[in-house]
């Protein structure tokens, strides 16, 4: 039994990121229910608030300070915890290694560490709502003063915020063992025949990721160990001198509060990509099946991603056009930031070029790649407009923003995980997924993302200022009321539209039918071994690889796919 | 097949819903009205590009199953060289023509003749100084700071130009004339947003951050904290008004002899 939870076969690691997620995503999720039904019932007593935090919501009436630390903890759970983690560390880990015909990742133990440092990472974060003070409310982005100073600048700020600190610190460094071992893995244990022209685009995304979470995370542990020594090393990195909280006249001088901005960011920023590009990898392969055509622009697509990873790295001052910071490096932020625009624009156009002209297979996994090409568009397009410097003299820290990352990172990238269970559930349990329940789950989410957070675009034009607790101070804001209230009540009908989505999981595992070693006709090397796959992934028989990843309706053959796999390897 | 509709659907009900009515509250300064005209002209090109691509992926899924066998094909180089020069073209052609307006906002320097005022910010509210007849901003003590006392900004006693330092706690302004608006904090990072300008700083510990603008129509607009700043940052509200010359000369005079007053 220990042997199995402490496993350190690939497979297992990955199903573990995969619930670990699974979990985070639940919570994180029923804190966004807690928030939006807060923010259109302000003043009504709520029991379950009350039950769940007797401080902060005494009499059932969430605190202001209470929204925040919730808001605070829903930012950080889905972005370390389930954009960082399922794509890359739960897919990732489950068959990058088969995909490149390996029996298990470079560094076996290695992986095991990562996963166990994340799930300490993670339990470190939810402590944070039991400590006094409760969980931080300075965001996900934890801008300094407000960070460094302690208690005096709020609750949470105080013990919450160490825990907070200290959670992203562990994360950090799991993220960087799995990336090295992605990293490791990609270069070295791909099978003969296995060139990189030949490489499924999941395995360019997981590898281009690694190189990104290596470079990105390890700024962001740096950052956070700073943090840390202002808050009780006495040093002053993002502390200036004169600073005057809760009427007390701080010992600080020397620091820059925007020093920390620029290093947060410039992790902040390439994460939007790790969490995106297993995604893009994905759905390029979905596409590709299930239109019966190879990738359009195969090399366009491996290129689009190296270019996103590289400029990615040089667009982080997008974040800070109005922090103060130099208007000459705004400008400069600002072209690089519209270039990096282009590469996703590619790669839209070459999904709907896989599209054009294919015989399209309607499954659910099909349907949510789809979708993601829908709110990919959606949301990447209001990118043109944020990326100019003189929009965000309005525009900034506005729903509109909300709305925006919610749809590319959110959105997208939760499409893409759907996608990637609908079309892995087979392979990684034996069994399939219902698709009369998969399809209900994916039309009212469709809709209902839309109906989430395109409104919030607009109450954004109408300046509604993001991480307000209530909106009752503001004349403006009293006006913009019945948008909250669509949002609200749209976000719940998804919310419980997930239960679906739970139900058909944990039924197929036991109950659905029986999966085939290929189900969807596909070409990539998982589908050559049985459904779940054995211990060591080929049953101990080597593996040749003799041709590209997407061999599909090629004129003369037979068949209309071919596998990557020279031959049956059982 | 039903996605392809939906797909039209969701696309045509996202543009009807930016159109269905003016978001934007109405510009008060040659700053702002540029600024939508720029917002517009983007919008129209995004919202286009948003409305073809949406086209175009339901037709995809429209004709899922009109041929009985997929066309091989992978790829087609001149089509994607001509797409990518295009979005290129395109966004940073976008990006270029938008430039001036920050440029004028933050490169201008100061103008002559505007009028002089700096903001504080603290946890969880603003205010506002104006130098006085002497024209000189009085030098500060961080040891006088007095919240109840009136004294925010901690103004030097020992300071003759501390005297007639006004300090309120709206931002009044006249209409038509440049105001030079330096923006001060002393604890957290807030945000100065007003809606009506079209302008949005951060005001952070540490800088004196400058904030150029003219207002040329008289009204009260609300002022939001737009940067997370504590538990109280949704009450962080004050307004800016805007005042025909004349009422905001009265109103100087009069804040200039309570000052003497007391």
């Amino acid at each position: 039994m220990l042997g199995r939870i402490f496993s350190t076969d690939h497979k297992v690691i990955g199903k573990q990121y995969y619930f670990l997620g699974l979990a985070s995503v639940l919570i994180g999720l029923v804190l966004s229910v807690f928030m939006r039904l807060h923010l259109i019932y302000p003043d009504r007593k709520v029991k379950l608030f009350e039950m769940l935090w007797p401080v902060g919501a005494a009499g059932g009436i969430m605190t202001p300070e209470l929204y925040l630390s919730i808001m605070t903890m829903h930012g950080t759970l889905m972005v370390f915890f389930v954009l960082t983690t399922v794509p890359q560390g739960g897919f990732g880990n489950y068959f990058l290694p088969i995909q490149i015909g390996a029996s298990d990742m470079a560094f076996p133990r290695l992986n095991a560490l990562s996963f166990w440092i994340t799930l300490a990472a993670l339990l470190v974060l939810l402590g944070a709502f039991f400590v006094p003070g409760g969980a931080p409310l300075g965001g996900w982005t934890a801008y300094p003063p407000l960070s460094a100073v302690g208690q005096i600048a709020g609750p949470g700020q105080g013990d919450g915020m160490d825990m907070w600190i200290l959670s992203v610190a562990l994360f950090s460094i799991a993220a960087l063992l799995t990336s090295i071992n992605f990293i490791a893995t990609v270069i070295e244990l791909r099978a003969p025949g296995m060139t990189l022209e030949r490489m499924p685009l999941t395995v360019w995304a997981w590898f281009t990721t690694a190189i990104i979470s290596l470079l990105a995370f390890a700024v962001l542990l740096a950052a956070g160990l700073l943090l840390l020594l202002d808050r009780w090393g006495g040093t002053s990195f993002f502390l200036p001198s004169g600073l005057v909280v809760s009427d007390r006249l701080l010992n600080h001088s020397g620091g820059s509060p925007l020093l920390w901005q620029h290093l947060f960011w410039f992790f902040g920023h390439p994460e939007v990509y790790i969490a995106i590009l297993p995604g893009m990898g994905l759905i390029s392969t979905i596409l590709s099946v299930n239109s019966r055509r190879p990738v359009f622009g195969y090399k366009a697509m491996v290129g689009a991603m190296l270019t996103i990873a590289f400029l990615g790295f040089v667009v982080w001052g997008h974040h800070m056009f109005i922090s103060g910071m130099s208007p000459y490096s705004a400008i400069a932020f600002s072209v690089l930031t519209l270039t990096v625009g282009v590469p996703s624009a590619i790669k839209t156009f070459n999904w709907l070029g896989t599209l054009w002209g294919g015989r399209l297979r309607l499954n659910v996994a099909m349907l949510f790649a789809l979708g993601f090409v829908s709110v990919f568009v959606a949301g990447g397009i209001t990118g043109v407009l944020l990326g100019q410097p003189a929009m965000d003299l309005y525009l900034h820290d506005t729903y509109f923003v909300v709305g925006h990352f919610h749809l590319i990172m959110g959105v997208a990238a939760v499409f893409a995980m759907f996608a990637g269970t609908y079309y892995w559930f087979p392979k990684m349990f034996g069994r399939m997924l219902n698709e009369t329940l998969g399809k209900i789950h994916f039309y009212i989410t469709f809709l209902g993302v839309y109906g989430i957070f395109v409104p919030m675009h607009v109450a954004g034009l109408a300046g509604n200022p993001r991480r307000y607790p209530d909106f009752k101070e503001f004349e403006f804001l009293s006006d913009l009321a019945w948008i909250h209230t669509f949002i609200s009540h749209t976000s719940f009908t998804v919310a419980a539209v997930q239960l679906l989505f739970l139900f058909n999981l944990f039924w197929s595992l036991w109950r659905g039918a029986r999966a085939a070693v290929n189900p969807w006709e596909a070409t990539t090397l998982e589908w050559s071994v049985p459904s779940p796959p054995p211990h060591d992934n080929f049953g101990g028989a080597s593996v040749t690889v003799v041709r590209g990843a997407y061999e599909f309706s090629v004129p003369g053959r037979e068949s209309d796919f071919a596998m990557q796999a020279g031959e049956t390897p059982q | 097949m039903l996605l392809g509709i939906l797909i039209w659907a969701v696309a045509a009900i996202t543009a009807a819903l930016f159109l269905a009515r003016p978001w934007f509250p109405a510009a008060v300064s040659e700053h702002a009205r540029a600024f939508d005209s720029q917002f517009h002209l983007t919008l129209a090109m995004t919202g286009a590009m948003f409305l073809l691509a949406q086209l175009l992926l339901g037709i995809a899924i429209l004709r899922a199953r009109r041929r009985t066998k997929a066309l091989h094909s992978e790829g087609n180089t001149r089509w994607e060289i001509a797409w990518t020069l295009a979005t290129a073209a395109l966004f940073l052609g976008a990006m270029a023509w938008s430039t001036p307006l920050f440029t004028a906002v933050h490169l201008g320097g100061p103008r002559p003749g505007a009028l002089r005022v700096e903001a504080l910010a603290r946890q969880f509210s603003w205010n506002f100084r104006y130098p006085g007849p002497d024209g000189r901003f009085a030098r500060l003590d961080l040891k006088q700071i007095n919240d109840a006392g009136g004294n925010p900004f901690g103004l030097d006693e020992n300071d003759t130009a501390s005297k007639d330092d006004i300090v309120a706690a709206a931002l009044r302004v006249p209409a038509g004339r440049d105001v030079e608006l330096t923006l001060r904090g002393r604890d957290v990072i807030h945000n100065f947003f007003v809606r009506e300008l079209r302008l949005k700083q951060d005001v952070v510990p540490g800088m004196l951050i400058p904030l150029r603008f003219r207002a040329d129509v008289p009204g009260t607009y609300e002022v939001a904290c737009s940067e997370l700043c504590g538990l109280g940052h949704h009450l962080m509200r004050t307004v800016v008004i805007v005042m025909p010359p004349a009422g905001f000369a009265a109103w100087e005079r009069e804040a200039l002899a309570q000052l003497r007053q007391e």
